[in-house]
């Protein structure tokens, strides 16, 4: 069992299997990329793997967690088998969204994916919707609501930190902090300087903590998580972090200094978290690359699956846009006179 | 409210209605700006009582915020739910449109068909009060413009009911435009408990000569002009759509294959409306059965004024229907 402030030698192993899952994923994913595999949009979540590997944890399948357009991370770490996404990032009927959604929109409800949105600030509202319906149901479920920190200047966040306080919703909302909305520096374009702040005048608790340490993100994650479970509302938890790429596969990042960048992919927190685990938990190197032997194996059957899967035929087109007809769910009559 | 009152308006029949799908119906909740009873329950009363029967759990009031306000709906309905949740003035919904038109509509598609959105969303609109250029518009043909989310509107008391609760029982998302002016208006009371299906027009009077076809308050006027025409020897058929998308082609179809002659009438303005496209869809089935061009009658293409001349001669009248009508007959 866990200490009350540390998290035990198997969790963080857990932790570092889910980071390393989608870190291995993301390479494998530039590299199909790059070398013509796959034709794709992609966000890539390298520097940020840390703060789902170390919330998800605390989480059931049933729990709920919308995310943005740079979600893969909180996709993998959520259990979203990793050959679902490349299926869906390489546009066919096998992926998770039979190839219909894309990368931007990866869903999967049987691991409490509900939602991935293109749009900044759009997790959160959604989120407080899913935490309602908890609610309602008197179930024990939460949601978690994933945005960056560019996110919090939009009309979204107010909205809906506020809806979640006032209606004390089960919800954390999770800002990834990674220090550039797009092209733009958060220093620059954020009043204030801190997120976290904010929820101080919505009425919750706001916190930031430093999201490439596991240890640190695995404490604020499990309080948030307690703090929603036993019904007493909504956290705003700040996980600073660092993008290693930029917005998108293709963009060169000329606007992020050098040497900033170079600093954060010296302290890579996937490499971090893999170093602590040796030098404080006593886990041997053979432990650690058979886990990672794994996580290769898994993420190169995910390639070979999603590229020698089917492409959607075009009747796909016009399937999944309406229900399909059929008797109204209701005891009502549905036999109304005219 | 008596079990069954020989006469209801619309306010009171949409408040019947979600008076009997919560009570069929646990799943079934309701929020929105101002409209639990501590609030009022509504700025014009149509969800009085509903959280004193139901409780402050299913029916909440809410802060003014659109976009979170229609948020919570869809993850509600993603949840296992069938909120309803309202959006008071019509023209408001476009400070939800993200959560509209990008989420609610798309997430079936988008997510394969795993999630869907059985939301409703009850909003107000309508010229005629005096309200002005933000709080009258019509603006179906926005919603109607994106697959995956259905628009219903009624005609009647009675069809309020009726339809809002099919809305509440669909699967997909539905915008349910209710008129401010119609609020008020009376009608026979509704059969408790009949859903009247959504997709399918409602044809009110046959005619054999032209089709007027409508939807909303602006039947009413339809059926006034069909009235004048029968004065005139003229055998006009009235459309109620009932649901404005997706439009019941086959009933407009075969209604103007028999007449060869059709008016579109909706309160939006005419341009790039609702009218456009079933004119353009029958022009492409019928065209060489028809005995004149379809002809639109819409709002005039700006602003809802205030003045109240220049409102009324905004919109749309039965003059107008008329008017229209005779030129289709060659009048």
């Amino acid at each position: 069992m866990a200490s009350d402030n540390q998290p035990d030698t198997s969790v963080l192993l857990e932790i570092y299997r889910r980071a390393a899952l989608i870190k291995k994923n993301d390479e494998k994913i530039i590299a199909a990329a790059r070398s013509g595999k796959m034709n794709l949009i992609y966000y890539s979540p390298r520097g940020q793997e840390i703060i789902p590997s170390a919330l998800s944890v605390h989480l059931s399948d049933d729990d709920y967690v919308c995310t943005i357009y740079r979600g893969i991370h909180d996709q993998l770490a959520k259990g979203v088998p990793s050959k679902s996404i490349w299926a869906e990032y390489a546009g066919r009927v096998t992926g998770s969204c039979k190839g219909k959604g894309g990368p931007m929109h990866i869903t999967y409800p049987a691991k409490g994916v509900m939602v991935t949105t293109g749009v900044v600030g759009s997790s959160m509202p959604i989120a407080n919707g899913l935490a309602l319906a908890a609610q309602i149901q008197g179930v024990q479920r939460i949601a978690v609501a994933n945005f960056g920190d560019g996110a919090s200047n939009i009309g979204a966040f107010l909205e809906s930190l506020n809806l979640a306080s006032v209606w004390q919703l089960p919800v954390i909302f999770v800002c990834q902090n990674n220090l550039y909305a797009e092209h733009s520096s958060f220093r620059k374009f954020t009043a204030g300087g801190s997120v976290a702040q904010r929820a101080e005048g919505l009425g919750m608790p706001g916190v930031t903590v430093d999201g490439n340490d596991a240890v640190a993100m695995w404490r604020v994650a499990r309080e948030a998580v307690a703090r929603a479970r036993a019904g007493e509302g909504p956290t705003l938890i700040e996980a600073m972090t660092f993008r290693f790429q930029g917005h998108l596969l293709g963009d060169d990042a000329s606007y992020i200094p050098a040497e900033q960048l170079r600093a954060a992919v010296e302290k890579d927190p996937v490499l971090a978290l893999r170093s602590h685990l040796i030098a404080h938990h006593q886990v041997r190197e053979l432990t650690l690359t058979g886990i990672e032997a794994a996580i290769e194996r898994e993420v190169e059957e995910a390639q070979a699956f999603a590229l020698s899967s089917k492409w959607p035929t075009p009747d796909e087109l016009l399937t999944d846009v309406w229900a399909a007809p059929g008797p109204v769910k209701t005891h009502l009559s549905t036999s109304a006179p005219t | 409210m008596s079990a069954k009152p020989a006469t209801v308006n619309a306010m009171q029949a949409i408040n019947l209605a979600l008076h009997d799908a919560m009570k069929e119906d646990d799943s079934v909740i309701v929020f929105g700006e101002d409209l639990a009873d501590p609030e009022g329950g509504g700025v014009l009363g149509v969800t009085k009582g509903l959280s004193s029967t139901f409780g402050d759990s299913r029916v909440r009031s809410t802060p003014i915020s659109e976009q979170a306000i229609i948020g919570a709906g869809i993850g509600a309905a993603l949840g296992g739910l069938r909120p309803v949740t309202e959006i008071m003035l019509m023209n408001f919904a476009a400070v939800a449109m993200d959560m509209i038109t990008n989420h609610a509509a798309k997430l079936r598609f988008m997510s394969g068909g795993q999630t869907h959105v059985p939301m409703t969303i009850r909003t107000m609109t309508g010229a005629g009060a005096g309200n002005g250029g933000q709080h009258s518009d019509y603006l179906e043909a926005w919603f109607a413009h994106t697959a995956g989310i259905k628009v219903v509107t009624y005609s009647s008391p009675a069809e309020a009911y009726g339809l809002l609760l099919s809305a509440i029982f669909d699967e997909d998302p539905v915008i349910f435009i209710e008129n401010l002016t119609t609020y008020f208006v009376t009608g026979p009371a509704p059969t408790r408990g009949a859903l009247i299906p959504l997709g399918k027009a409602n044809v009110l009077r046959r005619g054999t000569d032209i089709s007027l076809i409508s939807y909303g308050f602006m039947v009413n006027h339809a059926w006034a002009a069909a009235v004048e025409l029968e004065k005139e020897g003229v055998s006009a058929e009235v459309i109620d759509l009932r649901t404005v998308a997706p439009y019941d082609a086959e009933t407009i179809l075969d209604s103007v294959g028999r007449t060869g002659r059709v008016v579109i009438v909706h309160e939006a303005v005419r341009n790039f409306g609702v009218g456009a496209e079933i004119a353009a869809e029958i022009a492409e089935a019928l065209h060489g059965r028809l005995k004149s061009a379809p002809r639109r009658v819409g709002g005039s293409f700006n602003a809802v004024p205030f003045s109240k001349p220049l409102e009324t001669s905004h919109m749309p009248n039965p003059a107008r229907i008329l008017a229209a009508a005779r030129s289709a007959l060659g009048r």
